[in-house]
C-alpha cells in the first residue's frame, strides 16, 4: 500500500446512490447542513442493483480515486431484493479489483437509509479520508483517456 | 445536433450564497450542445417556469438541464413545465446543487467548482436522454385493510362510504382491537365500548366491507393499483356461517383453565370461546392449544351441545387469493414486555399491574366486574402508585427511546377514576414530565390534580419491593429534594408501547420501509403523513407512531381519503423508466427473468431474418412495461448486454461517470 | 468560568456527558444511601453540568456514596451518575497527594471508620 505524502491531493470520488434510500439520505444530510468534502459527486441510480460493475471499472479507468455504492439497508430495498444482488456483485468485483491492485479501501458498499443523513455525511468524510491517505489511483487508469 | 438549455436557480440565497451562479451559468454555456444558459432567483416559481417554457419554445430546445434543488423536490414540477411547452418531460435532467452542493459546502470556490461538474454531468446525461411516454395500468377498485382495530375500522368505513369495496384482515377472532379492552376514554371519560361497538356493528353490516377475522396476510405480490394478496384464514374449527354465537359451547366446554387474553390473563376462559359479548363476528373459536378433542381425540362436548351443528374438528387453514388496488396497514401496537424492569417487581407481585391490566380491573366487563380489587387477595387497595415512562424515553437499551405519547393522559384518567369511585384511596403519580398537548388535555390533567387531589410527584420510582402483603415503593421527589418511602397496595406501570410484532414481516412483504423502532415510515413526515414511500401502501394508526384515539381516527380518515383518491382513478400512469431488451442481442438465457422480483420478464419465440436471408426462430426476453418497476437488476444480470433501462441507460450512467472523472 | 473548566475536566475523567440527563430522578429514587447524602445522585449530575463544583468537593456526600452502581444500572438515559461521583471523588483525593494506597496497606486500614466506598474504589483503582 502506498502512503500519500502530498497534502494538497484532492481525490475524485464517485458515489452511486439508490434513489429511494441513499439519495434521500444524501439530501437529508444537505437539509441538515452536515458537511462532507466536495470531492464526492453523486450519481443517482434507481436501485443499488442497477450498478453495473462496468460503471466502476469505467470510473477507475477515467481516473476516479474511489468509488462508493450506497443502497437501502438489507430487507428495506424498495424493490425487495435489489440490494442483495448488489452486495453479491460488489463483493465479487471488489475482491477482483483488490487482486488487480486497487486497494480494498478505495471501494465500498454502505447501507444508508433515507433517515440517515448524519450517517451519510460521516460515511463520506471517512471514505474521503481513507482514499486521500492512499493517494492517486494509477492502476486502472487508461492513459488514452487523458488525451485532450 | 442537440440544443440544450441550462437553467441555474439561486433558490433565493440557498444556492446563490455559496455557489457563484453567474460563473456556473457562463461555464456551462460553453459546454458542447448547450445553446442557452441563464439563471434566476426562483426557478420553481411561476415566472421561473415561464422562463423555461419560453426558452424551450424560442430556442427550440431538445434537452433541459436545471441546476437547482434535489430532483426529489421539483423534478415533477419541471417536467410538467417542459411538457406544457411541448418538450417530452423525460428530456429534463436536474443537477442537484442545493442539497448535495450549496448546503454542505462553506467554501464558495469549492462549491462553485462542484456545481459546475454536477451541471456538466447532467448535460452529459441529457444528451443521451430519449423521449419516453408513460404507459397506463388499470386500478382494481377494492382496498385491503390489514388490522381491525379502531384505525382499520375507521379507514374501512370511510372507504366503504365512498362506494368502494374493502376487506379487513384481522388476526384475532374479532375486530375491535385494543379499544375494546379500554374502559373509559380521555379527556371526556365516555365509555370506550359504547362508542366503539356501534362502529364494529356498522362494519359487519356494511355491504361493501368483508371481514376476514382470525386471518393473516400470507403473501403480497404486484404493485400499486394491482396487488395480489394471499390471506390465510386460520382454522377456527367452527363453521363461521352456521354458528349463531349463542355461547352455549363456551359455557359447557370442560377445559376451563385457559388464560383469557382479552382480560390479559387476569382470569380464565374455556378452550372454545367468544372473546367478549360484543365480538364481531360473534362466532366461537376453538383454541387448538388447549382443546382436548383436537389434542387427544377424546371429548367432543361442544359438538354435542351445538344445536346449529357448527363445530367442525376437521377444519383446515384456508388460503384465499384476492386482488386489491390499495393496501392499508393498521397493525397497531402492544405494550412492551416488562422483563427488563425487575426493579418494579412486575413478575414478583400480582399487585403490580400494567395500565392495560388496570384498565380491565376498572372495566365493568372485566374480571372483577368493574370493582377495583387487588389481584392478589381481592381487597380494595387504599394506596395506589402510578409510575409513568416505564420503558419510554429509555436509551439504555432496556426500553424504547421514544415517548409513548398516550401514557400521561391515561394515567391522569386512571388516577381521576380511582379518586372518583373510591375517594378513600390515596393516589400518587410519579412523572418525569407531564406531556398533555391536545384539545382539553391539559385541563383534564389539571382537574386530576386540583379537583381530584391526585398527588403528582416529579421524580421516579427506583424500587418496588413486595413485603408483608404491601408493596414498598422507594422513589425520589425532586422538587422537595427528598426520597419517599410509600407502602402501596397496588402499583400501576405505564408501560411503553411498541409496534405489533407482525409489522416487521409485513413490511418486508409490502416492501414498505420502517424505522429502527419498527414503526412504518411515512412518505414525508409533514406533507405525506399517511402514505408509505411505497406506492399504494397507506398507514393508519399506531403502526406509524404512538397515537391516542382521536389522532388515530383522524389519521384513519385521512388515510381513507388517500385510498379513495387512488381507487377513484380508472388508470394509473406508469413509470416509463422501465427495462427493455434488444431482441437482436438477447440470447434467451433467462438470467434476467431469474433476478426480476416482479416476474415482469417473459420469453417469446420470435422469427429473425438471418444474413443469408433464411428465417430463424429464437427465444428472446420480453419485458411487460406495466409490471416492470425499473429497478435495473436485469440490466446487470444480462450477460450479452441486451437489457437496458430507459432513463438510466448504460450509456447515460457511463456518460455521467466520464463527466465526473474528467 | 473556572468552575466550568473543572466541570469539563470531570466529564473527561468520568466519561459521562451530564447533558444526556433528562432529570427523571430515577437514580435518586433507587439510591440506598440517599438519606446519608447531602447531595444526591441527580444533584451530582446537574451540579457538574452547571459547574457548581466547589460545594460538591466540600461535601461529605462524596464518601457516603456506596458506589453500588444502582443509579448506573437504573438510569434510562445511560448517564452513569456513580461515575460522576467517582470522578469528583478522584478530584478531591488526587490533589491531596498523601493517601495513595498500596495494596499491602489495605488490610491495616480496615477499621470501622473507613468509608466502605473508599475500599471499593481503592480496589478498583489499584487492581492493576
Amino acid at each position: 500500500m502506498q502512503v500519500n505524502d502530498n497534502k494538497d491531493f484532492q481525490p475524485t470520488i464517485v458515489a452511486f446512490c439508490c434513489n429511494w434510500c441513499s439519495y434521500a439520505g444524501a439530501d437529508l444530510s444537505g437539509t441538515n447542513r452536515l458537511q462532507y468534502p466536495a470531492n464526492v459527486k453523486i450519481i443517482r441510480i434507481p436501485c443499488s442493483c442497477r450498478l453495473n460493475p462496468i460503471f466502476i471499472l469505467r470510473a477507475f479507468q477515467r481516473g476516479a480515486d474511489g468509488v462508493i455504492l450506497c443502497g437501502c439497508h438489507p430487507g428495506d430495498c424498495h424493490y425487495t431484493t435489489g440490494n442483495y444482488y448488489a452486495r453479491r456483485r460488489m463483493s465479487l468485483l471488489f475482491s477482483m479489483l483488490d487482486y488487480l491492485g486497487i486497494e480494498k479501501e478505495r471501494t465500498r458498499v454502505e447501507w444508508v437509509s433515507a433517515a440517515e443523513g448524519a450517517k451519510f455525511a460521516a460515511t463520506m468524510n471517512e471514505f474521503v479520508d481513507a482514499v486521500t491517505k492512499l493517494g492517486r489511483n494509477h492502476r486502472l487508469e487508461d492513459l488514452r483517456c487523458k488525451k485532450q | 445536433m442537440q440544443r440544450i438549455g441550462v437553467f441555474v436557480c439561486w433558490c433565493g440565497s440557498n444556492i446563490a450564497a455559496t455557489v457563484d451562479v453567474n460563473a456556473v451559468t457562463e461555464t456551462l454555456a460553453k459546454e458542447p450542445g448547450v445553446v442557452y444558459a441563464t439563471n434566476y432567483q426562483y426557478m420553481c416559481s411561476e415566472s421561473g417556469q415561464n422562463l423555461i417554457k419560453d426558452a424551450i419554445r424560442d430556442q427550440k430546445l431538445t434537452g433541459v438541464v436545471i441546476c437547482s434543488c434535489s430532483p426529489r423536490m421539483h423534478e415533477a414540477t419541471f417536467r410538467k413545465a417542459a411538457a406544457s411547452a411541448g418538450l417530452n418531460p423525460y428530456l429534463v435532467e436536474i443537477a442537484n446543487i442545493r442539497e448535495q452542493c450549496s448546503w454542505i459546502h462553506k467554501n464558495k470556490e469549492e462549491a462553485t467548482e462542484k456545481a459546475i461538474i454536477l451541471g456538466r454531468t447532467a448535460i452529459a446525461k441529457v444528451q443521451l436522454n430519449a423521449p419516453l411516454i408513460a404507459g397506463e395500468s388499470p386500478v382494481v377498485k377494492r382496498a385491503l385493510v390489514i388490522g381491525g382495530g379502531i384505525a382499520g375500522i375507521q379507514t374501512a368505513l370511510d372507504i366503504a362510504e365512498a362506494g368502494f369495496e374493502v376487506d379487513i384482515v384481522e388476526k384475532k377472532p374479532t375486530v375491535g382491537g385494543k379499544m375494546t379492552q379500554i374502559d373509559k376514554t380521555f379527556p371526556t371519560l365516555d365509555c370506550s365500548a359504547c362508542i366503539l361497538t356501534p362502529k364494529m356493528v356498522e362494519v359487519a353490516q356494511n355491504d361493501n366491507i368483508k371481514i376476514y377475522s382470525y386471518s393473516e396476510v400470507e403473501a403480497v405480490k404486484g404493485f400499486v393499483g394491482n396487488f395480489t394478496v394471499s390471506i390465510r384464514k386460520k382454522a377456527r374449527y367452527v363453521k363461521e356461517d352456521i354458528c349463531t354465537g349463542c355461547g352455549l359451547c363456551t359455557e359447557k366446554c370442560p377445559q376451563k383453565n385457559v388464560p383469557n387474553e382479552f382480560n390479559l390473563g387476569l382470569d380464565t376462559r374455556r378452550a372454545i370461546y367468544i372473546p367478549f359479548a360484543q365480538a364481531v363476528p360473534k362466532v366461537a373459536t376453538i383454541d387448538p392449544n388447549y382443546c382436548t378433542k383436537l389434542n387427544t381425540g377424546k371429548c367432543g362436548v361442544c359438538e354435542k351441545i351445538c344445536t346449529a351443528g357448527a363445530i367442525d374438528y376437521t377444519q383446515k387453514d384456508e388460503i384465499v387469493e384476492q386482488q386489491y388496488g390499495a393496501i392499508v396497514v393498521a397493525t397497531g401496537y402492544n405494550p412492551i414486555k416488562l422483563d427488563n424492569f425487575e426493579e418494579y417487581a412486575y413478575s414478583q407481585s400480582p399487585d403490580v399491574v400494567t395500565s392495560l391490566e388496570f384498565e380491565r380491573l376498572m372495566n365493568a366487563a372485566g374480571p372483577t366486574g368493574g370493582v377495583l380489587l387487588r389481584p392478589s387477595d381481592k381487597t380494595h387497595p387504599h394506596t395506589i402508585v402510578f409510575v409513568q415512562c416505564v420503558g419510554s424515553r429509555d436509551v439504555s437499551g432496556c426500553g424504547k427511546p421514544y415517548c409513548s405519547k398516550i401514557c400521561c393522559m391515561y394515567t391522569a384518567k386512571h388516577a381521576m377514576l380511582c379518586r372518583e369511585k373510591y375517594p378513600d384511596t390515596e393516589v400518587y403519580v410519579f412523572y418525569i414530565d407531564v406531556r398533555t398537548p391536545g384539545k382539553n388535555f391539559d385541563e383534564f390533567y389539571r382537574r386530576a390534580v386540583e379537583e381530584y387531589n391526585v398527588h403528582y410527584i416529579k421524580g421516579m420510582v427506583g424500587k418496588v419491593a413486595p413485603s408483608g402483603g404491601k408493596l414498598k415503593v422507594q422513589a425520589s421527589d425532586l422538587l422537595n429534594n427528598e426520597q419517599l418511602h410509600i407502602d402501596a397496595d397496588m402499583v400501576v406501570l405505564a408501560a411503553a408501547i411498541e409496534p405489533d410484532k407482525s409489522a416487521r414481516p409485513l413490511a418486508t412483504m409490502l416492501t414498505a420501509s420502517m424505522d429502527t423502532n419498527d414503526f412504518f415510515t411515512e412518505a414525508h413526515p409533514k406533507l405525506r403523513p399517511v402514505e408509505s414511500p411505497t406506492a399504494g401502501i397507506y398507514l393508519s394508526g399506531c403502526c406509524q407512531g404512538p397515537k391516542d384515539i382521536p389522532e388515530t381516527v383522524s389519521q384513519a380518515s385521512a388515510c381513507a381519503a388517500k385510498v379513495i383518491g387512488l381507487l377513484a382513478k380508472d388508470k394509473l400512469t406508469c413509470n416509463p423508466c422501465v427495462a427493455h431488451s434488444d431482441e437482436l442481442m438477447c440470447n434467451g438465457c433467462s438470467s434476467c427473468a431469474n433476478v426480476c422480483p416482479y416476474g415482469a420478464i417473459t420469453y417469446v419465440e420470435k422469427e429473425f431474418r438471418q444474413p443469408d436471408r433464411t428465417m430463424l426462430v429464437r427465444r428472446v426476453a420480453s419485458v411487460n412495461p406495466a409490471v416492470c418497476q425499473g429497478c435495473g437488476a436485469c440490466t446487470v444480470a444480462c450477460p450479452s448486454g441486451a437489457m437496458d433501462l430507459f432513463g438510466f441507460s448504460n450509456k447515460q450512467i457511463m456518460a455521467e461517470v466520464d463527466a465526473i472523472c474528467k | 468560568m473556572e468552575n466550568l473548566e473543572i466541570a469539563r475536566e470531570l466529564e473527561r475523567i468520568s466519561g459521562v456527558n451530564p447533558r444526556k440527563c433528562m432529570k427523571c430522578g430515577k437514580c435518586s429514587g433507587t439510591c440506598p444511601a440517599y438519606d446519608k447524602m447531602e447531595y444526591h445522585p441527580h444533584q451530582f449530575v446537574s451540579m457538574v453540568e452547571t459547574g457548581r463544583i466547589e460545594k460538591l468537593l466540600e461535601s461529605e456526600s462524596l464518601f457516603t456514596c456506596l458506589s453500588c452502581f444502582a443509579c448506573v444500572e437504573r438510569c434510562p438515559r445511560g448517564v452513569e451518575p456513580a461515575n460522576i461521583i467517582e470522578a469528583v471523588r478522584l478530584m478531591k483525593i488526587r490533589p491531596q497527594n498523601e493517601n495513595h494506597l498500596h495494596a499491602e496497606q489495605i488490610p491495616e486500614l480496615l477499621d470501622e471508620n473507613l468509608p466502605q466506598q473508599a475500599i471499593v474504589s481503592a480496589f478498583r483503582k489499584y487492581k492493576k
